[in-house]
């Protein structure tokens, strides 16, 4: 089926319209990440994935999705709900007590979509690699998808998730990096350069695809082009360009709205750049 | 004094590697993961019989644990399999997020506990896993005293849903419980019953308790002997039972007496009947090292050191 990209790419909008107002909302949050990745995060959940709003935790006869840099936590709570996971006025709640979209992924409060906490980085490629294992066990052939953010690579963990899943042949995986080349304390670049990374992922033994992850049309096509190279004994990375804040003007091209809340003005700004399309919650 | 005898010596990780062996049989979904140290941990009867679902992970204790969460995820029941430092200390934040704060039914399996790993040295000998596991929310903690009830243990756990950390060691220690022994999850063990002074023991200090006990009974004082093999969930019922009738307390434990299984007792003592309590346990510091005989008498883990500690607990009786 061929997706239509308009429809999604208004879906998109609507997500970034739910973060910015989410963030501003409780003035807590990671905005930038969240806008760089809301494409990707429309593409899988109303293209590219087979999944069941109906949530089970076993999961079962689907394809499952972990987020391993949880603290873009807005957009993966805006896609669920409007994917008809939740009722969308819950989003209003995130971050407040008693919420159960809380600051970061859980669990524990029982929110339909989420099969693990995440936010201490670097863990969620492993689960990923579990999940897909055991899906292999239960002859399930639905995939496993995980993202994982550029800075998060600075943890050990992951490159223990890099060896383990091409040694072991698990290709029933497809893991994306969001390359926006930005962490807290500045880029990437500056922090800690994470070289080459087609280079690096390729030599652990993964098939490297790459994609403009802010062109909703490179995201499908690249997601369904990876889904084709399951099941052929490699694991697969897609390396995800994005702009950090994208879609919002003063919020791109800076690691400077990783973690910070827009204020009335700056939100009454953002807003005007994202057509509603989907109606606020 | 209840007369307790042994034929051999075994060690608990055998009884892991039995039970594990035993688990998989009973149960398709028990699947285990070892990083590199399968013949210590005794998971090798496991890999052969059921290779597809045994997975060596290499020296990679962190994806190993975050890999036995996911694999939750569709039903499988992991046991992982390292050293107890490798099991705690160096995973805790997986363990944190991805297995405890995730309530995923992962059963954290760990070996060469405590001082008696022995030569290697502190850097092997963890003294902290009880207290590090024990307070992460929702965790079952685990420290059977035997072959054969590690073995029970190790079986009885897969039947829980839920994440547990099961705790057991490298040294041949006297086998004297029931082979067929049913372990039951958080309901402690009356090894002997007494008047004088109750001494709850977890792990390779169960016998030791016991061999207080008879060098006690010589003197004229009858102890309470109780296996607290669960240290969470506790048997707080049967702790104040015993304490309601002797009026004092040891604890005994291959641990820091910082928040090992003594301080678990000495909470519910101070909440709900507060009675004196004297420790048997390291004393807030490092192993080293030299034979697990040697370490044990060196720290103050032997049968005389229960005995002195119970001496001094009557004495503190008003």
């Amino acid at each position: 089926m061929s997706p239509d990209i308009e429809k999604l790419t208004g879906i998109a909008t609507q997500v970034r319209r739910d973060i910015v107002r989410m963030v501003h909302g409780c003035q807590s949050g990671h905005p930038g990440g969240s806008l760089g990745c809301a494409d990707y995060f429309v593409a899988l959940y109303f293209h590219v994935m087979r999944h069941n709003p109906d949530f089970h935790m076993n999961g079962k006869d689907e394809d499952l999705f972990f987020l391993s840099n949880g603290h873009i936590s807005p957009v993966w709570y805006s896609v669920l709900a409007r994917a008809g996971y939740f009722d969308v006025e819950e989003l209003s709640t995130f971050r407040k007590l008693d919420t159960r979209l809380q600051g970061h992924p859980t669990t524990h409060e029982h929110l339909p979509g989420i099969r693990i906490a995440s936010g201490s980085l670097g863990q969620g490629l492993s689960v990923a690699i579990g999940a897909a294992i055991t899906k292999k066990m239960n002859s399930d052939p639905n995939l496993v998808y995980s993202l994982h953010g550029d800075g998060e690579l600075q943890e050990g963990q992951i490159w223990e998730a890099a060896m383990y899943a091409p040694h072991n042949k698990v290709d029933n995986l497809i893991s994306t990096i969001d390359v926006n080349g930005q962490q807290i304390d500045g880029s990437t670049e500056n922090v800690l350069s994470l070289g080459n990374l087609r280079h690096k992922w390729e030599a652990f033994g993964w098939e490297v695809l790459e994609m403009n992850g802010n062109d909703m049309q490179d995201v499908v096509r690249v997601l369904e082009l990876a889904k084709s190279k399951t099941g052929k004994g490699k694991p697969i990375m897609v390396l995800m360009q994005t702009v950090m804040g994208n879609g919002i003007d003063f919020m791109m091209h800076s690691h400077k709205w990783h973690g910070i809340a827009p204020n009335d003005e700056q939100l009454a700004a953002a807003l005007l750049q994202l057509e509603d399309t989907k109606e606020d919650y | 004094m209840k007369k307790y005898t042994y034929s051999e010596k075994k060690d608990t990780r055998s009884g892991f590697g039995a039970g594990l062996l035993e688990a998989g049989k009973k149960n398709k979904e028990v699947v285990a993961l070892c990083a590199d140290l399968t013949g210590s941990l005794k998971m090798d009867a496991f890999q052969k019989e059921f290779p597809e679902r045994f997975f060596q992970v290499g020296i990679a204790e962190a994806n190993m644990m975050g890999m036995a969460a996911g694999m939750t995820i569709g039903g499988k029941i992991p046991y992982t399999g390292t050293f107890a430092n490798f099991s705690t200390g160096r995973v805790y934040d997986q363990i944190r997020q991805s297995i405890a704060y995730s309530n995923k039914n992962v059963k954290v399996c760990a070996s060469h506990a405590g001082l008696t790993l022995g030569e290697d040295g502190a850097t092997h000998q963890i003294l902290e896993d009880i207290g590090l596991m024990k307070m992460l929310p929702g965790m079952t903690v685990i420290n059977p005293c035997d072959y054969n009830q590690t073995k029970a243990a190790t079986i009885a756990i897969a039947d829980y849903e839920g994440p547990v950390y099961l705790r057991f060691g490298r040294p041949t220690v006297p086998v004297f419980t029931d082979p067929d022994q049913k372990f039951e999850i958080g309901k402690a063990w009356m090894v002997n019953e007494g008047t004088d002074v109750s001494i709850f023991a977890t792990g390779h200090l169960v016998w030791k308790a016991i061999e207080a006990g008879e060098k006690l009974a010589e003197l004229g004082i009858n102890a309470e002997i109780i296996n607290i093999h669960t240290i969470k969930p506790l048997d707080e019922k049967a702790i104040l039972d015993s304490v309601a009738k002797t009026g004092c307390v040891v604890s005994a434990e291959e641990h820091n007496r910082i928040g090992g299984l003594g301080d678990s007792i000495a909470q519910v003592l101070a909440k709900n009947n507060p009675a004196p309590q004297e420790y048997v346990a390291v004393n807030d510091s490092f192993g080293e090292s030299g034979t697990p005989d040697q370490l044990m008498k060196k720290y103050g883990l032997e049968a005389d050191d229960i005995v002195k500690a119970a001496q001094k607990s009557i004495s503190r009786k008003q």
